[in-house]
């Protein structure tokens, strides 16, 4: 909302503070600025002038040389290339050195010769758009007698002449203050908020005393009163449409509202002043001089204002007379009674709907406007008459028609006074302050609240949002000052606060791959349906079984990610794209599982993406993931068995392993497939990781427990054997630590070798086994011949070959 | 005899003199089983009785003289060897050291996590709860009907009719106090979404951190001064806070909360954009209607709630200008936190 401080002045008195102040002081009570902008602050030395006389310049056929008469005691010589200006006319003249909009500075000089000691200005010039001054040429000079402007003194400010003499100030207004959309509403809040005076009008309309009434002309029958509470109407016959005065101009255009004619300008006057839309429409338009208030039938049609076709439905309300609707109630009228030139007899009618109905045919029909905006928020049916009146006021004092005797107001049950209490000990208890009760009661009367006695008040029509103590309480408050608040702390129950043990284990985690060395990212949890088959996802997997949402802002995030793995590897690939080498990456966030029955909430279990981009080719890249996991797993104290899995199809076949524990699984590891891997456009090998957080934090051991350490020396052996490449070496170590039995304590490869020498198919395979005994030293022989026995069993069984 | 031992003695002292002396060859020409002194000792035995220990001193003597002129040597010897040694053995300290690995969390991780270890330290709790949610529960427990014009479906993304994804971490309080009789003291940050395009300040995901007390006697000075506190520590202790009157349908009286801005300490400047002062989030006392709806009797209880946006405060503290920055994940951004 835009506020006029000139025309907040018709109703208050604030001049003698500064508008920043009174800024501040309105943002304090409640009433946020947002900011504001004085008018005709970039112009300098712009005044109104008289053309004394004119001729041609010597040095040229089109230009003239003019004396004008700028109210100093000498006149002024300007030289203008305009062909619109005549001897006599009143017209903007820019006294070097002068300033206008945009920067422009205009010193004196000389054209062709003559002296030019400023400068005549063009409509657009001073800062003023061409509609604004109905009979200025756009492209010549601004001829102030042209547009009524003609009585203006010599000399006297351009800004002033022209009304660029204000100040506006824009309010965010919120939901709950629909009253406050208004100047008059506005005007109520600078009075309390600066302890002035409010000075309210009662419209008065002159009686036309003609016999003539408004029911010779109308019936009105409000059909749906559910949506609509209130429904007047004034007729006004002779209609003479003409542009509105210029300070009635002015004062829309500071608004933000065209001005059009003298009647449509006067609805918005009054919408704009009062808070109140009001619909005008030609009465020659009416057929059967009935205007019916309906909900619109299923699929009838509606052209609005704007030339746009509209159909409607049963949940929408329209102004109809007997075949057709005339306007989308509170929304916009329709072109076929729209205001015309030819207009002879005009209906304003200011309705009351109910906001809902308002806003859901607004949004239907995509239309939202100033009028609307007011209706959704909910507007005072008490407020409907006085701005009615206010219009025909103004018929009158525009002589913009003859004000027809009589009023239609369809009124059925009439609003109810609301009545709160205050009880100034509870509402201190409440705030935590110490705030005088007379102030509290004489807050609520300066702000229209009428004193019942006995602590009750009357809540004004306007103030729908004032019903409990919350809201008394506010009121007090916003007066006497947030900020005189004390700041006092929470001083009741103890509370007892702390993460939760699942909380504490997602922090672990983060904090064990962050020293790992791995770095966090986050992401997007939505993501494109299409992800799903760039990580080769089968048609039927129940991974593509994703929450959908109905009004996404694109395809790209329009599904809840089941799976973390597209998300990392988008960022690996951007990553890669920019050369940042050998990224490791992890991720902890939410997938969403949708279950069978959708009108229930899906599971949104935590998971944990890890994902390298191999960028040196080091071959490595799978291994170095699954030791930041193996890493993780220790941390969690878990054990798990890495499964060689060949049928993901995210994955190579080759190179894939599930995470097992016992009988769950807790995720999955691999080199991505070479056609993922050309969906990502990826140019060297990348590895993912994708575990379930939830079942790692059920296996999940911090029951610490200290366990003593060994008494006595370990005895170690390294050897080496030759042993088929398919033998995994997982197989391997669980094998030689059943043979090896309870004296083995660690195993450890140190090496793979290929080579010619090994042949082929074969690998050989380098050990470091650890013995120790809890009762004794082991001795050399002992160590020798449990390893001897391992080997013999590994031979037996996987026929492996020893190496010297 | 005793000329022949003076004369060894400075024959050996004037041996061991020399730089080049070896030294070995020198204590074996010396002091050796075959060496000059024991020779001349050998032949003590022919010395009459009386002479015997007169020589035998000098003798004594001059084996310590050489022996410890010689030992002098070899520490002087064995020290040049060490220094030699450790000449050698000099690094050259300015070669970077072998590179450990250091991760880094997310920025959004680092200042939520802050965020929380304040309020962890005044008795919160963390609460969490579902980013796909009922619309009950985002909006209607929260005393936002389904007509109510702060509902506007543009802003909110909707699975079915009945379901959305949170709007704001609102709802969890509506599950705590359902679940929980006051008192009741936690925060719950987590994901929201609104349906606003990506750019420098909106994503269609962000975090929020919302906090709400509820008991006996609770009051607006108590946000206050929990506010307050909150700002001194995650700003600085010089840090003032301002309260604004604002509207929310969950909360009455309601408030927007401004920080000073932590550049200038208020005076103005680019940053707080002249006003010395930095919106940072939403907050009041908690609507009568919201604490019906949860069983909460508010002529018994009341409470208040606040929620900030962390991206809000992550883009702040480490001046970062593009919000989109967050969600791109390049390591050249991730690795400056």
């Amino acid at each position: 909302m835009k506020l006029s401080m000139n025309w907040l002045a018709d109703f208050t008195d604030v001049s003698d503070v500064d508008i920043k102040s009174y800024c501040d002081r309105m943002t304090d009570t409640g009433s946020k600025v947002e900011g504001y902008e004085i008018l005709g602050d970039e112009i300098e030395n712009v005044v109104a002038g008289r053309v004394v006389s004119m001729a041609h310049h010597e040095n040229s056929d089109h230009l003239w040389v003019c004396q004008i008469d700028c109210g100093e005691s000498s006149l002024r010589q300007i030289v203008t290339g305009a062909q619109n200006v005549h001897e006599g006319d009143i017209v903007p003249v820019a006294r070097a050195v002068a300033k206008l909009p945009g920067g422009v500075v205009i010193k004196p000089g000389k054209l062709r010769g003559a002296a030019a000691d400023g400068m005549l200005c063009a409509v657009a010039e001073p800062g003023l758009p061409t509609h604004d001054m109905p009979g200025a040429i756009a492209d010549g000079i601004l001829i102030l007698n042209d547009v009524g402007l003609g009585d203006a003194v010599p000399g006297t400010d351009i800004r002033e002449v022209c009304g660029l003499s204000d100040k506006m100030v824009e309010f965010e207004i919120t939901s709950n203050r629909p009253d406050c959309l208004s100047v008059i509403g506005l005007a109520r809040e600078t009075a309390v908020s600066f302890g002035r005076e409010l000075k309210l009008h009662t419209p008065e309309v002159k009686s036309l005393s003609d016999g003539d009434d408004v029911s010779r002309y109308l019936k009105v029958d409000v059909k749906a009163t559910d949506l609509c509470f209130r429904y007047a109407a004034k007729v006004v016959k002779n209609v003479r449409i003409a542009p509105s005065p210029l300070w009635l101009r002015m004062r829309l255009r500071a608004a933000g509202v065209r001005p059009i004619n003298n009647i449509v300008d006067i609805t918005n006057y009054v919408m704009l002043e009062y808070g109140q839309p009001m619909h005008a429409f030609d009465y020659a338009c009416l057929s059967g001089s009935h205007i019916i208030v309906r909900r619109a039938a299923d699929g009838e049609t509606f052209v609005s204002l704007d030339d746009k076709p509209h159909t409607l439905d049963g949940t929408m309300l329209v102004i109809a007379d007997e075949q057709k609707p005339v306007a989308l109630a509170g929304v916009m009228g329709g072109a076929n009674s729209e205001i015309t030139d030819a207009t002879k007899t005009v209906v304003f009618a200011p309705a009351m709907t109910q906001g809902p109905s308002v806003s859901d045919s607004g949004k239907k029909r995509g239309m939202r406007t100033e009028s609307s905006s007011r209706f959704e928020k909910g507007l005072d049916s008490e407020n409907c008459m006085p701005a009615l009146c206010r219009a025909c006021e103004l018929v009158q004092m525009l002589d913009a028609g003859d004000v027809v005797d009589g009023v239609i107001d369809e009124y059925p049950v009439s609003k109810k006074i609301a009545e709160i209490t205050l009880d100034p000990a509870k509402i201190n208890a409440f705030l935590g302050t110490d705030i005088p009760a007379a102030f509290m009661e004489e807050t609520l009367e300066k702000l229209w609240f009428k004193n019942l006695g006995g602590g009750r008040f009357a809540v004004p029509s306007f103030r729908d949002d004032v019903r409990c103590m919350n809201d008394v309480a506010e009121e007090i408050i916003r007066m006497y000052g947030y900020n005189a608040l004390p700041d006092t702390l929470f001083s009741a129950s103890a509370t007892q606060g702390g993460r939760t043990r699942h909380q504490n284990y997602e922090k672990l985690i983060r904090d064990t791959l962050v020293g790992a060395g791995l770095d966090e990212i986050q992401t997007f949890s939505f993501i494109s349906p299409k992800q799903y088959d760039r990580i080769g996802l089968a048609a039927d997997s129940t991974l593509r079984r994703s929450v959908v949402i109905s009004n996404p802002l694109g395809e790209d995030t329009s599904v809840m990610r089941t799976t973390l793995l597209p998300s990392m590897l988008d960022v690996l690939s951007t990553n890669c794209n920019v050369k940042n080498r050998n990224t490791a990456l992890f991720e902890c966030a939410a997938v969403y599982l949708q279950g069978e029955d959708k009108t229930k909430l899906p599971e949104e279990p935590k998971h944990l993406s890890v994902g390298c981009a191999d960028s040196d080719n080091t071959g490595r890249s799978f291994y170095r993931v699954k030791g930041f996991v193996e890493a993780l797993l220790r941390v969690s104290r878990i054990s798990a068995d890495f499964v060689a899995c060949r049928d993901n199809p995210t994955f190579h076949p080759g190179r894939c392993a599930s995470i097992v524990s016992g009988d769950k699984v807790l995720g999955v590891i691999g080199d991505i497939h070479p056609s993922v891997s050309a969906a990502y456009g990826f140019s060297c090998p990348v590895t993912l990781c994708e575990m379930d957080v939830e079942a790692l934090y059920a296996l999940y051991d911090d029951d610490y427990a200290y366990k003593s350490l060994p008494r006595f020396p370990a005895v170690e052996r390294d050897f080496s054997f030759v042993c088929e490449e398919t033998l995994e070496i997982g197989e391997i170590e669980k094998s030689m630590k059943r043979f090896g039995g309870k004296l083995v304590e660690t195993i450890k490869l140190f090496d793979i070798y290929r080579g010619p020498q090994i042949g082929e198919g074969k690998k050989s395979v380098s050990f470091a086994v650890m013995l120790r005994s809890a009762e004794k030293s082991l001795t050399d022989e002992e160590a020798d011949s449990t390893v001897q026995k391992m080997l013999k069993k590994l031979s037996e069984t996987f026929g492996i070959a020893l190496r010297s | 005899m005793k000329e022949t031992l003076e004369k060894i003695k400075s024959a050996a002292l004037a041996e061991l003199a020399d730089k080049d002396a070896d030294l070995e060859a020198l204590r074996i020409k010396y002091l050796g089983k075959k060496g000059e002194l024991t020779a001349v000792l050998r032949g003590m035995g022919q010395l009459p009785a009386e002479e015997r220990p007169v020589i035998g001193q000098l003798a004594n003597d001059v084996r310590a003289a050489i022996e410890e002129a010689l030992n002098a040597r070899l520490d002087e010897a064995k020290e040049a060897a060490l220094r030699q040694k450790l000449q050698k053995e000099t690094l050259d300290v300015t070669v970077p050291g072998d590179e450990a690995p250091v991760g880094h969390l997310h920025p959004l991780t680092r200042i939520q996590r802050e965020m929380e270890d304040i309020f962890l330290g005044m008795g919160f709790s963390i609460a969490e709860g579902p980013e796909v949610e009922y619309d009950y529960y985002n909006f209607q427990a929260l005393n936002i009907p389904p007509d109510h014009p702060a509902r506007d479906t543009q802003d909110t993304f909707y699975i079915t009719e009945n379901i959305l994804l949170r709007s704001q971490t609102s709802p969890v309080q509506v599950h705590v106090m359902e679940s929980q009789q006051p008192p009741i003291k936690i925060i719950s940050p987590g994901r929201v979404y609104r349906s606003d395009a990506v750019d420098a300040t909106h994503s269609p995901l962000f975090h929020q951190m919302e906090g709400m007390v509820i008991d006996k006697g609770v009051t607006m000075s108590d946000l206050k001064g929990t506010l307050a506190m909150f700002a001194r520590r995650m700003f600085g202790e010089e840090t003032k806070i301002r309260f604004r009157p604002h509207h929310f349908p969950f909360t009455e009286p309601s408030a927007e909360v401004d920080v000073s801005c932590f550049l200038c300490g208020g005076k103005g400047c680019r940053f707080c954009k002249g006003e010395g002062w930095i919106e940072i989030l939403g907050a009041g006392m908690v609507h009568p209607n919201v604490l019906r709806n949860c069983n909460i009797d508010p002529d018994v209880y009341s409470g208040y709630a606040f929620g900030m946006g962390i991206e809000r405060i992550a883009l702040l503290k480490y001046h970062i200008d593009d919000m989109r920055l967050l969600y791109e994940n390049d390591t050249r951004f991730l690795g400056q936190f």
